[in-house]
């Protein structure tokens, strides 16, 4: 894992005091709203229905056990004791109060996080495979190239007053575990004659307009890497709309000109950036990566499971996956108990994670863009206890994947944007689907719900998405079919009319009844909508 | 030098149409959404770039300022506008000089932000020395 030097800490130390400057002059009336906002935004803090909301960083979503049990303290000493893990790989707390949040932002500093740069029209927090060093496909630890950009987006005296908020993810395997080309920029590190590059792909979201980014570079060698971000962000800050809020994401100025065109801008732009000396040496990459190496593993560790226990068993086969080294597991912790708040955990869950990952995982853990909680480095023999000590939290519901693993976002229960509330309508789903013998059956179903079209619970990129929305003041739901976040990424098409609370969990069972008819042996609920299409899925919905 | 502009007696800044159709200006006003790349050949025989702020939501004048600078341009380069105090250390990093904002700033204030910063993670138009070339010499 990453370990702060002393400039780091300079960096974020610097930053705290900052913000506490601009708090005390907000207090003091010094500065407006309008002068403020912009500022608590690039610190995590929006002003939302009830409360401040803060968003703290999770850069590439790792953290260790001493940072995950300063979350849980946050959550005690400022919040009502519980977390928002989000689709970012942050945490939020939504009962902030602004004069608290200099305090939460020193606690913070002292295990080396931050707020930074989690909000506002800058470069956001990096976001990563939440299985990097640990997964059995990847062609490297995806995440030194991310500390390189983090470092590099942090307090960018160029790119903090964007058109719009920037998004960056970067991935090192084919199997796409951070929804890379639905990104800003989406960086997938791949090999050419033995050498490690960066593919960009630029111009992915998805909000009211969503768009899968089209490649744009496909080997940017490190050496150039933060050159040819420069590059593409210079373009961005330069031609990107600002006439129209909703028209001033990256996707937006890419699909008006063209991926050619924009490429024509970004080469251009390149050739004069790597002039200027902004990339790193070599040197730099290698002391950052040599933190991420890989943790002391016994590859001669038993490799075979007690399946004794078939509870236990169901867990193993649902929410395990393979590490990349022999005898050791990876371990999805699933933050979706049937009836719950897809992402919240309470600071006594918190706590009880960050114990296990100390005990069992190397100290890390990480957050995954599903809303879960991910203990990357297990050993197969330790399996059986960290799913005891995890059921007896409540955190051992053994649905990775599945239709109850539901991502939403917070929904008018606490969003000012929001349109309509999602989470009742993702406890009423995973209630009607809580036999978890059914949930198996159905198999691999990735459901994913926003309360506004701004699209926070990814919902084009469900294999089934709902949108909730306003219409004639009543709370009305949209139903999408065949969206994919991953490698075989693709955005969901919508169904018809949309439906009320009840009527979308009826609509579902009707489109999964149908798929279960339907289905050739092995294929997924998206397999299948790709082969027959919507028309039959449509009948069965509306008859 | 950071200071502030109360300009009085100084040639007013033509804008870059005029600029670039009458040849004894020294002085320009770049707007947001004209490309500063226009000046290119013409730094030599300016004094003074003023670059408008109309919003400071509007961060397009940064990337004028780096392109200024990194094109050699060594005159006053000027951030007129909507300039606050929270915006003037980036700005300083992306190569103005001079600040002249609507609304007068609290110096102390100004001090405090341009001083608040002991080292930066990332080169830019300021000359500073990024961390990561502090780390490794």
């Amino acid at each position: 894992m990453y370990k702060y030097d002393e400039y780091d800490h300079q960096m974020v130390a610097a930053r705290v005091a900052e913000f506490s400057d601009q708090v005390r002059r907000r207090l003091a009336g010094e500065i407006t709203e309008d002068q403020f906002k912009p500022l608590r935004l690039m610190n995590g803090l929006y002003l939302q229905l009830h409360a401040y909301m803060l968003r703290v960083a999770v850069p590439y979503g790792t953290l260790d056990s001493r940072q995950m049990r300063m979350l849980a303290h946050i959550a005690r000493k400022y919040d009502r004791d519980y977390g928002h893990f989000t689709t970012r790989q942050n945490i939020q707390y939504n009962w902030i109060k602004l004069e608290d949040a200099p305090a939460i932002l020193a606690d913070l500093a002292s295990v080396e996080m931050h707020a930074i740069q989690t909000s506002g029209n800058c470069i956001r927090n990096i976001s990563s495979d939440q299985w990097a060093g640990a997964a059995a496909d990847e062609i490297t630890d995806p995440r030194p190239w991310a500390e390189l950009l983090r470092q590099w987006s942090s307090f960018h005296p160029e790119f903090s007053y964007l058109p719009r908020k920037f998004k960056i993810a970067v991935i090192a395997a084919e199997e796409d575990r951070a929804a890379m080309r639905l990104h800003d920029i989406g960086i997938q590190i791949v090999e050419q004659d033995g050498v490690h590059g960066a593919a960009f792909y630029v111009g992915g979201g998805m909000g009211r307009t969503p768009m899968i980014a089209p490649l744009i570079k496909d080997f940017v060698p490190l050496d150039d890497m933060l050159s040819y971000a420069e590059a593409c962000l210079r373009v961005y800050n330069r031609y990107g709309r600002r006439d129209n809020i909703y028209k001033a994401r990256i996707k937006i100025l890419i699909h008006e000109l063209g991926a050619e065109e924009y490429r024509r801008q970004v080469e251009e732009e390149f050739v004069h950036v790597k002039s200027l000396g902004i990339d790193p040496p070599k040197a730099e990459f290698d002391r950052i990566a040599a933190q991420f190496a890989p943790p002391p593993l016994d590859a001669s560790a038993p490799d075979a499971i007690d399946r004794g226990d078939p509870d236990f068993a169901v867990w193993v086969d649902q929410n395990v996956a393979k590490h990349k080294v022999s005898g050791h597991a990876i371990v999805n912790i699933s933050l979706k108990p049937v009836g719950g708040i897809p992402g919240d955990a309470s600071s006594a869950q918190i706590d009880l994670m960050a114990d296990l990952a100390e005990k069992y995982s190397h100290d890390e853990l990480r957050v995954t863009h599903a809303q879960n909680i991910v203990l990357p480095h297990v050993r197969k023999a330790d399996l059986h206890a960290i799913w005891q000590a995890l059921d007896e939290a409540g955190l051992a519901t053994p649905n990775l994947g599945l239709i109850s693993d539901i991502i939403a976002c917070p929904g008018l229960d606490y969003c000012s944007l929001a349109n309509a509330r999602s989470i009742p309508v993702a406890q009423k789903i995973a209630t009607r689907f809580a036999d978890p013998a059914r949930q198996r059956d159905l198999g691999e179903l990735k459901l994913k719900i926003s309360g506004c079209i701004n699209a926070c619970g990814h919902h084009h990129a469900g294999h089934i998405g709902i949108l909730g929305v306003d219409r004639k003041g009543t709370e009305n739901y949209q139903l999408s079919l065949g969206g994919s976040g991953a490698e075989d990424v693709s955005l969901g098409t919508i169904t018809g009319p949309g439906f009320d609370e009840d009527g979308v969990v009826d609509a579902i069972e009707r489109v999964t009844d149908k798929y279960l008819a339907t289905r050739t042996e092995g294929e997924r609920f998206v397999d299948t909508f790709r082969r027959v299409g919507m028309a039959p899925f449509k009948e069965a919905i509306y008859g | 030098m950071v200071e502030h502009i109360h300009s009085d007696g100084e040639e007013p800044a033509v804008t870059l149409d005029a600029f670039l159709s009458q040849s004894n200006a020294t002085a320009v006003r770049l707007e947001p959404d004209e490309d500063a790349r226009a000046l290119i050949p013409h730094l030599d025989r300016l004094a003074l770039i003023e670059v408008a702020f109309p919003k400071f939501r509007d961060g397009r004048g940064y990337s004028s300022a780096r392109i200024l600078r990194e094109a050699g341009y060594a005159g006053e380069l000027r951030a007129q506008g909507d300039v606050l105090v929270d915006q003037v250390a980036y700005m300083k990093r992306c190569g103005f000089d001079t600040f002249a904002p609507e609304k007068e700033l609290n110096p102390a204030d100004v001090e405090a932000a341009l001083s608040r910063w002991p080292e930066h993670y990332q080169g830019a138009a300021d000359g500073v020395v990024p961390i990561w070339k502090l780390r490794h010499g």
